[in-house]
């Protein structure tokens, strides 16, 4: 449902476990709680490091669409400035 | 910590409501789950936003079609820890999250639905991937109740 607010009173994505492409190598993989002057706040996140993760991304990507977030730790702060793409886990094709 | 039960009982009776059976303990998960036989679908309640929304009026719509797992459980995260943790160990490839809802066939798991793909869905949406499973590894008319 287009511009449908998961959680009234929360930013649009509130709640909704997310894909979040860094500027650098990194991506993670939270729940995207708010984001505020510190940057984006995640929960219960996964990290997928380009040179030393066992799988590519995409494999990394279709593995926790799979079988879920193997969270590493319980909150994570992505500054705002290294944010490259957040796109929700949920509607990755394949 | 569970949460009290005041508060999740109508969040519980919105599920068995609808003749799911409650798992509230180790022994009781175990008597189920331990040797499988047919369709077996595991519902994990939550008192999440993506619960109330989603999960329970999808679960509720789902089983509605023709075509059903022979079996109904659930159990309540933050309700009955215990009993969660022990459905979850029979769904170890799978990392845990709430809501969400497993189907076995005969101890095998054949198909997971994960907080992921729950959250910001419409239960209309949700109950359509449900009966789409239930169409692919379930047999019309054969729930047992």
């Amino acid at each position: 449902m287009p511009g449908m607010i998961f959680h009234p009173g929360h930013q649009e994505l509130h709640g909704i476990t997310v894909v979040l492409e860094t500027t650098g190598p990194v991506t993670y993989v939270g729940r995207f709680d708010t984001e505020d002057a510190r940057g984006v706040h995640l929960l219960n996140v996964a990290e997928h490091h380009r040179a030393s993760s066992p799988y590519p991304l995409e494999e990394f990507l279709v593995q926790t669409q799979k079988f879920g977030v193997k969270a590493e730790r319980k909150h994570l702060v992505v500054a705002s400035s290294l944010v490259g793409r957040i796109r929700k886990l949920g509607e990755l094709d394949g | 910590m569970a949460y009290p039960e005041p508060m999740i009982r109508p969040m519980r009776e919105e599920v068995t409501r609808h003749g799911v059976m409650e798992l509230r303990t180790v022994a009781e998960v175990d008597g189920v789950l331990a040797n499988p036989s047919g369709t077996q679908l595991v519902f994990v309640n939550s008192v999440c936003g993506c619960a109330a929304g989603g999960a329970r009026p999808a679960l509720a719509l789902a089983l509605q079609h023709k075509a059903k797992p022979e079996q109904l459980y659930t159990v309540f995260a933050g309700g009955d820890v215990e009993a969660t943790a022990r459905v979850r160990s029979y769904f170890s490839d799978y990392e845990p999250s709430s809501p969400s809802i497993g189907l076995l066939r005969d101890g095998e798991v054949v198909y997971f639905v994960h907080r992921h793909q729950i959250e910001g869905r419409p239960p209309q949406a949700i109950a359509a991937d449900l009966v789409a499973a239930f169409d692919r590894y379930c047999e019309a008319g054969s729930r047992e109740q």
